[in-house]
């Protein structure tokens, strides 16, 4: 049998739904910022195979793979950040503590 | 055949510690999960013959977001956390939601009969990519890296400390 | 394509035992050897002496010591972290190796993102350190993982710098390819030489030695992240930062020095003389230099050699380009 792209359509597929339970499911923020970076990994795996299996002449799938890596690491720097600045602030990284503008 | 080997041992390396890192009640062993996933992933990219890709994947996200990732757990609450409970009210919920979606996604990825360009990949992909960035892709480079420098600046001012 | 798969797994485990065994028994214990050796010839001491002749038999001896060591995992350690820790280290170490090449064939693979598959393997060792520091449980050996973490971190950054300029000047990333174009040019200590320093730099840095070795400073941190580990476990930190060191070498070599290219002796020969120098002038700095402090260290780093990195790679852009 051969790797189609299904296959890795499939394992991408699970990836995201595992990152997307971490963001439904935890209160720790930096735990939903790693639920977030799996989510980014699937969609990788999705650039990446599609450009081999669908378009394998133009590399866009691959470059398109690697501005969102750099945005990934963006979204973690200036994500952690705000983790630290909620830490300094409120001393807890539980989301659902963080409820000052609720009332 | 020894394709489809490799494949199924690094999802498998990929998909059950990507489990751990969502399941797991210490918010450390989650961080280092993260690490064979990661190298789960560009093993992938491997076998899809992105090796550029695939050596930023480990260079950024294994050596760079891991690490970082585990700052900031040890700087916010060190190994005090262990005890505290890692999951809010909409673990019923959310699991719900999680499997309709895979199911829904994989039965579309099923059904679907995907179209197979012509051509075939560039010998030496890094030099390629390369050449893209800065012609046809060059302005979203520019962007990036833009973005790059504003992420960075903001990083430091929304993390350092008030005087 | 098609790939003789079993060939190719029996081919790569191979490969991987040759190398690796080569490198714990020369690299790793001849390195220790040499360390102490080099250690007392700067200071005026003998160094070891007494096992084997001239105290070659030394580190074999300490070895096996270190094999017959009770393995102690500290109270309230986590374990399963704790014991791979060390291995993340070796492994990562280890994996180098991979793109160095020896000599004309003896490579384990030219793959064609060579310098940024050592980069990337290289940046693994940090969350070993990292992992090692967290669950020994132990403040000492946590302060010293996270000054390793953040060191190596900063550190990265100038190294790939360097590997960038290096790679621009021979309009490649294959690491067999640099040592041909180095042929042809003239080795790059001479064109690189600004990227030569911030590597060299860099890479002491990297490996965690003196005078950038804060991670473990002996009279601070008791002995950094890896203050709890006993036995065979230490042993492997240790071999992992060898090999890493020797790594670097062996990268400095093929990089800046023309990798086996040289008249008469052959390739082999002239790689290892290379390394070896590398492997010295480090050591030598090791007995040298006092240790910076935690402040002047990340300074260094952000304020002097990625700037003066930076500026270079634009340099290097435009001889090339004009």
């Amino acid at each position: 049998m051969q790797v189609g792209l299904t296959h890795y359509l499939i394992v991408s597929a699970l990836l995201f739904c595992l990152g997307l339970y971490a963001v439904l499911t935890r209160r720790n923020a930096v735990a939903i910022l790693m639920g977030i970076e799996l989510m980014l990994n699937a969609a990788n795996v999705n650039l990446v195979a599609f450009n081999k299996y669908v378009a394998p002449a133009a590399l866009s799938g691959q470059v398109f793979a690697l501005v969102v890596i750099t945005l990934a690491a963006c979204e973690a720097g200036v994500g952690l950040a705000l983790v630290m600045a909620a830490y300094r602030n409120l001393e807890t990284v539980h989301v659902d503590e963080i409820n000052l503008m609720k009332w | 055949m020894g394709e489809l080997a490799a494949f199924i041992i690094l999802s498998a390396i990929a998909l059950v510690s990507a489990v751990v890192v969502v399941t797991s009640g210490n918010i450390v062993r989650s961080a280092l999960s993260l690490v064979p996933t990661f190298l789960g992933v560009t093993g992938l990219y491997i076998l899809l013959q992105a090796e550029f890709v695939a050596g930023i994947q480990v260079l950024i996200y294994a050596g760079a977001i891991t690490v970082l990732i585990l700052f900031v757990i040890m700087l916010t609450e060190g190994g005090t956390g262990l005890r505290v409970r890692q999951v809010n009210e909409q673990v019923a919920a959310g699991l719900l939601a999680t499997v309709v979606l895979a199911g829904l996604l994989i039965g579309v990825f099923l059904r679907t009969d995907w179209p197979r360009g012509p051509g075939a990949l560039p010998q030496y992909t890094a030099e390629a990519i390369g050449r893209t960035f800065l012609t046809t892709a060059v302005l979203i480079f520019e962007v990036t890296s833009l973005l790059l420098l504003v992420s960075l600046i903001g990083a430091i001012i929304v993390a350092r400390r008030e005087r | 394509m098609t790939i003789n798969w079993p060939l190719e797994v029996v081919k790569a485990v191979l490969a991987a035992v040759i190398v690796f065994t080569f490198l714990a028994v020369i690299g790793a214990m001849l390195g220790v050897l040499l360390e102490r050796k080099i250690g007392g010839w700067i200071q005026s001491r003998l160094g070891p002496k007494h096992v084997g002749r001239q105290g070659l038999l030394q580190t074999v001896a300490d070895t096996i010591k270190l094999l017959q060591k009770e393995h102690i995992t500290p109270h309230a350690a986590d374990v399963a972290i704790f014991n791979t820790a060390p291995l993340i280290v070796a492994v990562a170490g280890l994996l180098d190796w991979i793109v160095i090449p020896f000599a004309p064939g003896l490579i384990v693979r030219d793959l064609n993102i060579g310098v940024l598959f050592f980069a990337a393997m290289a940046s693994l060792t940090v969350v070993g350190i990292l992992a090692g520091g967290f669950a020994s449980n132990n403040k000492y050996a946590l302060l010293g993982g996270l000054r390793s973490a953040s060191q190596m971190i900063s550190y990265e950054l100038p190294l790939a710098a360097a590997l960038i300029a290096v790679a621009m000047e021979a309009g490649t990333l294959s690491t067999v390819s640099i040592v041909e174009a180095q042929a042809r040019q003239g080795w790059f200590v001479i064109w690189q030489f600004p990227a030569f320093v911030i590597f060299m730099i860099a890479a002491t840095a990297e490996v965690n030695r003196v005078p950038f070795d804060l991670p473990e400073a002996e009279s601070e941190l008791v002995a950094g992240y890896f203050s709890e580990y006993t036995g065979m476990r230490f042993a492997l930190f240790q071999l992992g930062e060898y090999a890493e060191m020797f790594a670097m070498a062996a990268l400095a070599t093929t990089l800046f020095l023309g990798g086996w290219k040289g008249p008469i002796l052959p390739p082999l020969v002239w790689f290892f003389i290379k390394m070896y120098a590398i492997v010295f002038f480090l050591m030598w700095m090791r007995w040298t230099y006092p240790r910076l402090r935690l402040d002047q260290l990340l300074n260094l780093s952000w304020k002097l050699l990625l700037p003066a990195g930076l500026v270079w790679i634009l340099i290097t852009g435009y001889r090339i380009t004009f």
